[in-house]
């Protein structure tokens, strides 16, 4: 899988959910599979697609709310996965597409082909963890979590193979925010 | 010298209903004053720039948050508020303490105690130092910002304002 497979797969579960999405290419990628009202795209302020989805989490219980996150982005704010394992939300989906490398700048190695990043969230105290790499685990990891309690970790292995012709998001971030509101608080 | 309970009270009473912080001495009061209220949380931050995306993502949720942080750690939120705050049009309210405020304080806070305005400037972020005299009107100008401008709002805090728990 890459990066776009792994958006048709989780994008075909969804509804309404609010997602929050990494920078990088993440947010591109699921652009382009589908747009959606309830996808927040962050462009910058990379590490922080984690406590994004952490403050929506606990402010909307009622609300599955899933994280798409990049390995680089989980390092670099390896410790909002304490808070989230301390503030506990249960509705929180928190899926990390792991392609062991910085991609959108020139897929540059990170640490995840030597760091199981997984580990790290079971150590910190997300209560369901998982590591898939093809489609039907993928779709059965996803589905589970999706009717459980969280905090969830879900970790899948993907290629970094990203598709140039992808477009950017075409939204400004303030449309993107304004949508994503209207959505969450609907 | 205003106390931690009074400011809370005022803060609810506008509406803040969201808090999260990296802890400093000199709101050491306000912290453990919100950490009292039954129907109120506190969350502890590990770093502030992941309370800067904590209370992001709780204001999209309809909350409107507040982020308590010593200045020093204004450095490691001026992407947060620069990539993320200015440019979403993503308000919080920001109570951050004044160390190294007039060159005397311990030696890590005196550059950043006389820099930290000049960065707040140059990443046009706009703030106010609270004192006991003008609290009214500066959280009615922060309210302002946050609602009208949909921009976050800094605080600063000098050593005495709040009564310290520590």
């Amino acid at each position: 899988m890459n990066g776009t497979d792994v958006f048709n797969e989780i994008l075909a579960h969804l509804k309404d959910e609010p997602v929050v999405h990494a920078n990088g290419f993440i947010g591109r990628e699921s652009f382009n599979v589908k747009d959606r009202k309830a996808s927040f795209y962050m462009i910058g302020s990379m590490g922080l697609a984690s406590s994004i989805g952490l403050g929506v989490a606990l402010s909307q219980p009622d609300k599955k709310v899933i994280v798409m996150d990049g390995d680089g982005n989980v390092l670099m704010a390896m410790g909002t996965l304490a808070m989230i394992a301390a503030a506990a939300p249960k509705n929180l989906v928190h899926v990390v597409i792991d392609n062991e490398v910085y991609e959108s700048t020139g897929k540059q190695r990170s640490l995840s082909s030597e760091v199981a990043l997984e580990e790290v969230a079971r150590a910190t105290g997300y209560p369901r963890v998982a590591k898939v790499s093809t489609r039907d685990e993928l779709n059965d990891a996803f589905k589970k979590f999706m009717n459980s309690e969280g905090p969830s970790f879900l970790l899948v292995k993907a290629k970094p193979e990203f598709d140039h012709g992808t477009g950017r998001v075409t939204h400004t971030p303030e449309e993107i925010t304004d949508r994503f509101m209207e959505a969450v608080n609907r | 010298m205003l106390t931690s309970q009074l400011f809370i009270q005022e803060l609810r009473d506008r509406g803040f209903d969201f808090f999260a912080g990296v802890p400093c001495s000199l709101l050491s009061g306000l912290i453990s004053t919100i950490e009292n209220i039954p129907d109120v949380k506190y969350y502890p931050g590990v770093r502030e720039d992941a309370c800067v995306g904590l209370c992001a993502g709780a204001y999209m949720g309809g909350k409107l948050p507040v982020l308590m942080m010593q200045n020093s750690g204004l450095g490691y939120c001026l992407n947060a508020f620069t990539s993320l705050n200015l440019i979403y049009k993503i308000p919080v309210l920001v109570i951050m303490s004044w160390r190294g405020f007039g060159g005397k304080d311990a030696p890590e806070h005196i550059i950043m105690g006389d820099i930290n305005e000049q960065l707040l400037e140059t990443s046009q972020m706009k703030y106010a130092e609270l004192t006991s005299d003008n609290y009214e009107t500066v959280l009615q100008e922060a309210l302002n910002t946050i609602q009208n401008e949909k921009l976050p709002y800094t605080l600063l805090v000098k050593k005495g304002l709040f009564d310290e728990r520590h």
